[in-house]
């Protein structure tokens, strides 16, 4: 599903590699934590799987497309394949919980009545039942989160890619997010997730590959925060 | 449903932003007009010149006391050059003809010429009107000529008059083209920061590059397209108001200025007033969005 081979990248200016020579293989529907401090590559490593930046060196395959010699207006295509959660949710303040969702279909070419049929599934299944009319202010951290799931998960994708989405939320809520994403990792969607919060890593048991400095210092089939 | 999408998103765009929209749909109109009618100009200037090359003679001047030698030297010389294409000579008999009918109105002046001081001449009709000064240089140094007058080089006064006109519009064309590109590029920067995050989901959930930018081009597009309609009306104006009304004396002068010619300028200025707006636009959510 996702395979990176000895995956070099420096940014320009950087004086040392954001990843240095890092291979990674992922299967199809596993759960796998990023760990490690700030700066350690985490997030390069997200924006590789986007194809928002390339590696200098090696070669990085998502659902068996190499993104290393993808062209960039092939991006957008391959991104509908790929669902992305963030800390921050990146909802629409002007469009309601509904809306929001539906605008991600829409943009990409489905009609509204696709919409009407499958956004209130999508956000029954992330728990919002009811709130569908709701604005992004109307909704708590952890509801606002749950529409970013929703958004994500709408198009089916193969993948979710989460970069830290409990990084605004108390444990609580947190947990409610854990469970939810654990849920769409059960339908088969591979789920790759960068966090910093030991507490959700210690609970659900999966797959943890830490980074430090760019370099993978330990992949554990059913790790803990260590 | 997406054609709406867009649609919508344009008219809301200018609407968001309608100070700076104004201000770049007047300074693409008057560009645009600048640039119509420099084009009108142009193509009077060389209908004109056609019409009033078409009618002007290159006159030799013979010396007073020419003789026949001379004379039929200079004939043969003017036969055989293939500058010219047509000779007729005039004696001073016909010169004093032509002399009195032109001063008609002036019988002082016809009291005081008589018949045997104006020179004898030979008119030329040339092939190519615009070849006059190699015919005047050829002709100046010929035995028996006295000067050689060329009606062109008056003319050529008011053309040169004309392209100067055609020339400052033109100037005043491209500089306020560059004002309208410099306002399409901040209006388009301004678009697309007021709708940031709509763009970045866009791109996060992988809309197509023509849909993520075609809103913002569209609208520049719109502008372009208004500012062209505007400068018609004024292209319109300036012909009922400077044309027929306050140089309307003046017509025999001017070629005239026809409603179709005005009117086919307007592709002209629509699609340069579109395009170069839709350019810009693309050009700066490249820089803007890097979409």
């Amino acid at each position: 599903m996702i395979q990176l081979e000895q995956v070099t990248k420096t940014y320009p200016k950087a004086s040392r590699p954001s990843l240095d020579n890092v291979s990674v293989s992922i299967d199809k529907g596993e759960f796998v934590f990023f760990i490690g401090p700030s700066g350690s590559g985490k997030s390069t490593i997200i924006k590789m799987l986007l194809h928002e930046v390339t590696p200098n060196k090696g070669r990085v395959v998502v659902n068996g497309k190499d993104v290393t010699s993808m062209r960039s207006w092939k991006r957008p295509h391959f991104r509908r394949s790929i669902g992305c959660v963030f800390q921050d949710f990146r909802l629409l303040p002007n469009r309601t919980a509904y809306e929001n969702v539906a605008f991600a279909l829409e943009v990409i070419g489905k009609t509204k009545a696709v919409a009407r049929r499958v956004v209130p599934e999508v956000l029954e299944l992330v728990g919002l039942g009811g709130k569908e009319h709701r604005y992004p202010h109307e909704l708590s951290g952890g509801e606002q989160q749950r529409v970013a799931v929703a958004r994500a998960f709408v198009n089916r994708p193969l993948i979710l890619l989460a970069d830290e989405p409990t990084g605004n939320l108390d444990p609580d809520t947190s947990i409610e997010i854990m469970r939810l994403l654990d849920r769409i990792n059960r339908t088969g969607t591979t789920v790759v997730m960068v966090t910093h919060d030991s507490n959700i890593v210690n609970q659900m048991r999966r797959r943890v590959i830490e980074i430090e400095s760019g370099r993978i210092v330990r992949d554990q089939a059913r790790g803990v925060y260590g | 449903m997406r054609m709406k999408y867009v649609m919508s998103e344009v008219l809301v765009g200018l609407w968001r932003n309608v100070t700076m929209t104004i201000a770049m749909i007047i300074t693409m109109a008057v560009s645009l007009t600048m640039l119509g009618a420099s084009g009108l100009i142009y193509t009077k200037v060389a209908d004109m010149k056609q019409l009033y090359f078409e009618n002007i003679e290159v006159s030799i001047f013979l010396d007073a006391d020419v003789t026949d030698e001379q004379r039929t030297a200079l004939a043969t010389q003017l036969e055989s050059d293939p500058l010219i294409s047509q000779a007729t000579y005039v004696n001073k008999d016909e010169a004093f003809q032509r002399f009195q009918e032109m001063f008609r109105d002036s019988p002082d002046l016809l009291s005081a010429v008589k018949a045997d001081q104006l020179p004898e001449s030979y008119r030329l009709k040339l092939v190519d009107p615009e070849e006059y000064k190699a015919v005047s240089d050829q002709y100046t140094a010929v035995a028996g000529v006295d000067q050689v007058v060329d009606q062109s080089q008056v003319l050529d006064k008011i053309f040169n008059l004309f392209t100067a006109g055609q020339n400052i519009a033109l100037v005043a064309a491209i500089a306020m083209a560059i004002a309208a590109l410099l306002l399409v590029a901040n209006t388009i920067q301004v678009a697309a920061y007021s709708k940031r995050r709509e763009v970045a989901v866009m791109k996060l959930v992988g809309a197509s590059n023509w849909f993520i930018q075609a809103p913002f081009v569209l609208e520049a597009v719109v502008a372009g397209l208004i500012g062209s309609i505007l400068g018609l009306g004024a292209l319109i104006a300036l012909k009922i108001f400077l044309f027929d009304g306050a140089l309307s004396a003046l017509q025999g002068l001017f070629a005239p200025v026809s409603w179709a010619e005005v009117f086919l300028t307007f592709p002209v200025m629509a699609g340069v007033g579109g395009l170069i707006s839709a350019i810009t636009a693309w050009v700066t959510l490249r820089f803007y969005l890097r979409v």
